[in-house]
């Protein structure tokens, strides 16, 4: 009888179906009371949702079709996104943004994943191994920022150090249109231990039976590997992909404690681009349209790579529906 | 060599072992050696922070950049700002967070699946987009230059991360505890502060460690609701230092290792209890 009452929920599941026959239905008084006191356990984070996150997006539209100052407030319609459309600027950032985006997030993503295989080996230290790789992930962005500008530094910094080892003469970095955003995405594979340890939480899950049998059968290493390990992370892999991509486009404390957007602009993410339209240019209206394209730009994005899920990542619910249904 | 032949649970050779090992190793020098050069810095004289080739161990041996940057960055105020608002914030997730994961894991009520939906699709949201509204909602109420506008969201749900990992951990707690608190009338405030909360530390604890970090390492927030700068906490303090002193590299290596140091002392201390602490150690 209860089970029927657990309209509309699918989220719980068998589980949730079960143990709710033992409770009142829902139209009692108990039922009532316990729906009440969900709300009530909700309510702060509901505001949150509706007043930090709901409002503020729609409102971020409304804004981008204005002038606004903070004193003074014009209804100008689709001006600035067409201002934009117009702006070298803004189509600098673009590109910047999605040279480190397309470059940083292939890298991660695959360091990330080897590491985590090598990590998820039984080999002596493994735990100091690991401590070591997520250890960079726990600097703030600042205080990375502040020490890759003094390892970059072009005359006095490791890094020109350890390659004029090697009879190379290192680039001057941050100071160099060519090298400004390779360098950024090499620091950015300093903190890879991020990505790796949700990866290696994922590789671990993955019963050893499946791979045993593999290697039973005869199935060479790197078979193994592409044929069940991966296929059996992959929705983690998905999920990393997911938030790298929105997380990435966000660069911005970098470029801001680091560069300034320079030299020449060649640094000039994104954001850093939108945050100096806001709070140094006061204009409102016209960064709240650069955040609204980014946001359809990154929606869109989510969208094709969810689309394209389909033919990569791989739910061992599939494996269950499908013998079920032969 | 620890792996036991065919009980080993891992697939993998030898020989793969070693290699991994070797590679491993360089990997970890070259992740740690920034630390290292910025420990290295912090403690030189100024003299000989620009010698090429560099030393590696300072000779002789200084402690005056950390007294430098001690003063320089004022930094019992910056730490007394920032201790605040991490801690302030962590209060606030660990409440609230808590709070709505227990309602969407074990309390029926309409629409209880739909709004959990919605809220987990907040997570993919570009948090830039809310930048500028969430800055004139702040600045209209009068906000702007206080700790509110960095406070206050904590309170309120605290991010749909947290909401998400507490559900999960939540809806696995054994339901027979609960169901004989049900049967005795046990109020649902005492079912979430009695029973949910004590059963769920591990869940906790990765809520606190995440919560603490970000937190302490956040810099945009303050960055934008901050003028004062009696109120500004470590990371802009760090960043106002370089402005003023960019060539003092140890002075600010020494500020820069002082910040730092915190979230990693942190974590080792939770690492111990960290769920996760399963893949640290290497146990299973």
């Amino acid at each position: 009888m209860g089970v029927h009452l657990n309209t509309g929920t699918d989220a719980g599941g068998g589980r949730a179906a079960t143990d709710l026959t033992r409770r009142p239905r829902r139209g009692s008084r108990l039922g009532r009371r316990e729906a009440i006191a969900g709300y009530l356990f909700i309510t702060p984070a509901m505001v949150g949702l509706v007043g930090l996150i709901a409002f503020p997006v729609l409102f971020a539209f409304y804004v981008s079709l204005t002038n606004y100052n903070f004193i003074h407030m014009h209804f100008v319609g689709l001006a600035n996104y067409s201002k934009l459309l117009h702006d070298p600027l803004f189509w600098k950032s673009l590109g910047v943004t999605w040279y480190y985006v397309l470059v940083s997030i292939p890298l991660n993503l695959t360091v990330g994943l080897v590491l985590a295989m090598m990590l998820n080996r039984k080999i002596r230290g493994i735990g100091l191994f690991r401590t070591v790789y997520y250890l960079p992930s726990l600097v703030g962005g600042v205080a990375v920022s502040l020490l890759f500008l003094w390892l970059f530094n072009p005359n006095f910094g490791l890094i020109n150090y350890l390659l004029s080892l090697l009879h190379i003469h290192g680039p001057q970095w941050l100071y160099s249109q060519r090298w400004v955003i390779p360098a950024i995405i090499l620091m950015s594979l300093w903190g890879v231990g991020g990505s790796m340890l949700i990866n290696l939480a994922a590789l671990q899950g993955v019963p050893t039976e499946l791979e045993e049998a593999a290697r039973i059968d005869g199935a060479s290493r790197v078979r193994i590997i592409w044929h069940v390990t991966l296929p059996m992370i992959s929705p983690v892999i998905l999920f990393n992909l997911i938030l790298g991509i929105i997380g990435s486009f966000q660069i911005f404390t970098q470029a801001y404690v680091m560069t300034s957007g320079g030299p020449n602009n060649a640094s000039l993410f994104y954001v850093l681009y939108l945050y100096e339209n806001a709070f140094e240019f006061f204009k409102m209206g016209y960064a709240s349209a650069m955040a609204w394209i980014m946001l359809v730009m990154l929606l869109i994005l989510t969208l094709l790579v969810f689309r394209s899920s389909g033919a990569w990542v791989f739910y061992q619910s599939e494996i269950r529906g499908k013998e079920e249904a032969g | 060599m620890m792996r036991g032949g065919p009980s080993s649970r891992h697939v993998g050779t030898r020989a793969g072992d070693a290699l991994a090992t070797v590679v491993l190793s360089v990997g970890a020098v070259a992740l740690l050696m920034p630390l290292v050069w910025m420990v290295s810095t912090a403690l030189k004289g100024t003299a000989f922070v620009m010698l090429f080739p560099p030393q590696w161990i300072p000779h002789p041996f200084t402690l005056s950049p950390f007294l430098n940057a001690w003063k320089t960055m004022r930094f019992l105020r910056s730490l007394r700002n920032t201790v605040f608002l991490t801690v302030s914030n962590v209060v606030g997730v660990e409440l609230t967070a808590s709070m709505a994961a227990f309602a969407f894991a074990r309390l029926r009520f309409p629409g209880r699946d739909l709004l959990f939906l919605i809220l987990l699709s907040t997570m993919m949201l570009p948090a830039t987009v809310l930048l500028i509204p969430t800055f004139i909602l702040f600045k209209d109420i009068h906000w702007v230059n206080t700790y509110l506008p960095l406070i206050v969201p904590s309170f309120l749900g605290g991010g749909a991360f947290n909401i998400f990992l507490m559900r999960q951990f939540f809806t696995g707690v054994n339901s027979e505890i609960f169901d004989a608190a049900r049967v005795d009338g046990c109020g649902y405030w005492s079912m979430y502060a009695r029973i949910m909360l004590p059963s769920a530390k591990p869940a906790m604890l990765i809520v606190f460690v995440f919560t603490f970090i970000g937190s302490w390492n956040d810099f945009m927030g303050p960055l934008i609701y901050l003028n004062n700068t009696k109120l500004y906490p470590l990371t802009l303090q760090l960043q106002v230092f370089v402005g003023r002193h960019v060539v003092a590299w140890n002075d600010l290596m020494a500020g820069t290792l002082m910040v730092a140091i915190v979230p990693i002392i942190i974590f080792f201390f939770a690492q111990k209890n960290f769920t996760q602490g399963v893949v640290f150690t290497g146990i299973r």
